[in-house]
């Protein structure tokens, strides 16, 4: 049977050159960094080497790169450490609900240790709007937080216009770039922003190697405290691997870019235009400012983990928002600020497409999808419409 | 994820479809929470001679739709009563404890159904 990976917001395959760059330091290059002798010299330039390919990816400069272990810590960092090392200076902080958890969650421990958190919504097709930003801003705002692309809508958010109103204010902004890094342009002095997270699995790296670019001169407090690693802003031995292969896929992604975006969007287009032609399915997220691999939909009338089990029952995997397939059983959030009505938002389905895909993966796709969407219909008691249960207000089930 | 029987009885659900005729209908859950499943039953001397199903919901949710009508054809009202959501889970070889409750609807959609039969007898 055909396989179809359509997952790669998830994660991504190991590039075969990253696996090679990385193979020594797993064997022979075992070396601590920090150690004076040629073991620890070999393992510290293969750092240094990675952290400039990684800087040359974001245009950033070396030094402003920290690694961490995940996209993850880079927002936790990001968030964290910004809003402690300014508390003398105001308690406010700024996010939008597009946000991933590692975002949200560390907004709600800012907000249990004191901070205030204005979390802001979104248009229909997932857009931040930077009037809103502007409005949001008080006299004690410290921090914004917008991500640079949701992978749940695809949409990319425009950073640099909330840059630009948070500059009026001096305020710090931070964009989470772990689905943009790698796969669209993303430079930092471009955007303007003064902290930006990344992850190597999300541009065919290893996981386990993530990064923060803290601009140069701003002051931030450690997650993680102990020895001198990463001039002491994240203590703990390197994981060496991990951080040479995120090195690699840096390099590749910066050679490869537009090439990869190019032979993206047309396969991400055929599936949007397409499925256009079946009824009932809404496309989610901004038709054209969007990931160049990333589609989803909200498919009316049924729901996404039945939908997600059937398509990999045919070898086709994917991902969805819906109460039901998350392990919160909630609805997404994100869907649920974009105004998506909850029952529709059960039908949350997510294509991520990614360079190992070919137009015959999209093809099978186009063939199975709108036959597993039938399928379900037909056991579907609302295949005529929601009737009365549409808004059926509270949920009386108990979870 | 899910035991063999609860995908057995997602991917190839009994039962399925309208009753036109019905002698008694429930549905329980509503499209907010994530599952609705709608119960037709046929009565016949006090026995469920026929039930079918439609559903709304994630896989767990279709297979307890499935294993419920299956359970209840040939077992007089009050035996059916006594299907509950933990002999539903059972009976599929177990359930995933996070779709216990919200998916496992099949025991309660059937209560309605008998209860909407036995309010029709009454009228």
């Amino acid at each position: 049977m055909r396989k179809c990976y359509f997952d790669h917001v998830a994660t991504n395959p190991l590039h075969p050159d990253a696996l090679d760059a990385m193979m020594p330091y797993f064997k022979e290059e075992f070396g601590n960094p920090l150690s004076i002798y040629e073991y620890g010299t070999s393992a510290k330039k293969a750092i240094e080497d990675a952290r400039e390919k990684v800087a040359g990816l974001v245009n950033a400069k070396p030094a402003e790169i920290i690694f961490t272990a995940s996209g993850a810590e880079a927002n936790n960092f990001a968030l964290r450490g910004i809003a402690l090392a300014k508390q003398n200076e105001g308690n406010h902080v700024i996010v939008s609900r597009m946000e991933h958890h590692s975002i949200l969650n560390s907004a709600r421990f800012l907000e249990k240790s004191g901070f205030v958190v204005t979390y802001l919504s979104v248009d229909k097709n997932g857009f931040v709007d930077p009037d809103a930003v502007k409005k949001a801003i008080t006299k004690e705002t410290v921090l914004i937080s917008v991500t640079h692309a949701s992978s749940e809508v695809g949409t990319i958010e425009p950073i640099k216009e909330i840059v630009k109103v948070a500059k009026e204010h001096n305020i710090i902004v931070h964009t989470d770039a772990v689905a943009t890094t790698g796969n669209i342009p993303v430079d930092v002095k471009d955007l303007g922003v003064d902290l930006l997270s990344m992850a190597a699995h999300q541009f065919y790296g290893p996981k386990g190697a993530g990064a923060l670019f803290i601009k140069q001169g701003l002051r931030i407090v450690p997650l993680i405290y102990g020895g001198i690693q990463e001039t002491g802003r994240r203590a703990g031995t390197e994981n060496v691997p991990a951080i040479v292969g995120m090195g690699k896929a840096a390099e590749i992604a910066k050679r490869e870019l537009h090439e990869r975006m190019a032979y993206l969007r047309p396969l991400r287009d055929s599936i949007i235009d397409k499925m256009a032609e079946v009824k009932n399915v809404f496309l989610t997220g901004d038709r054209d400012k969007r990931l160049p691999g990333h589609v989803s939909f909200c498919v009316e009338f049924i729901e996404g983990e039945a939908m997600l089990l059937l398509l990999a029952a045919k070898g086709i995997f994917s991902a969805s928002g819906s109460a039901c397939s998350s392990k919160a059983l909630k609805a997404s959030p994100v869907l649920l600020s974009m105004g998506v009505s909850a029952g529709l938002a059960q039908g949350s389905i997510v294509f991520s497409l990614g360079t190992g895909n070919n137009s015959e993966d999209i093809d099978y796709l186009l063939e199975e999808f709108p036959a597993v969407i039938k399928r379900l219909r037909d056991i579907s008691p609302f295949s005529q419409g929601w009737g009365d249960r549409e808004e059926g207000g509270e949920c009386t089930v108990k979870k | 994820m899910y035991s063999e029987k609860v995908m057995d009885h997602f991917t190839n659900p009994r039962n399925v479809g309208d009753m036109e005729d019905a002698d008694g209908v429930g549905i329980e859950g509503n499209p907010t929470c994530g599952d609705t499943m709608k119960i037709y039953i046929k009565v016949k001397d006090n026995h469920i001679v026929d039930a079918k199903f439609k559903t709304f919901g994630c896989g767990s949710a279709i297979a307890v739709s499935s294993m419920v009508t299956e359970m209840v054809k040939g077992k007089t009202l009050e035996e059916a009563l006594a299907i509950s959501k933990e002999t539903v889970a059972d009976a599929l070889g177990g359930l995933p404890p996070q779709k216990m409750h919200c998916s496992n609807l099949g025991a309660d959609a059937l209560r309605k159904a008998i209860e909407d039969y036995k309010s029709r007898q009454n009228r």
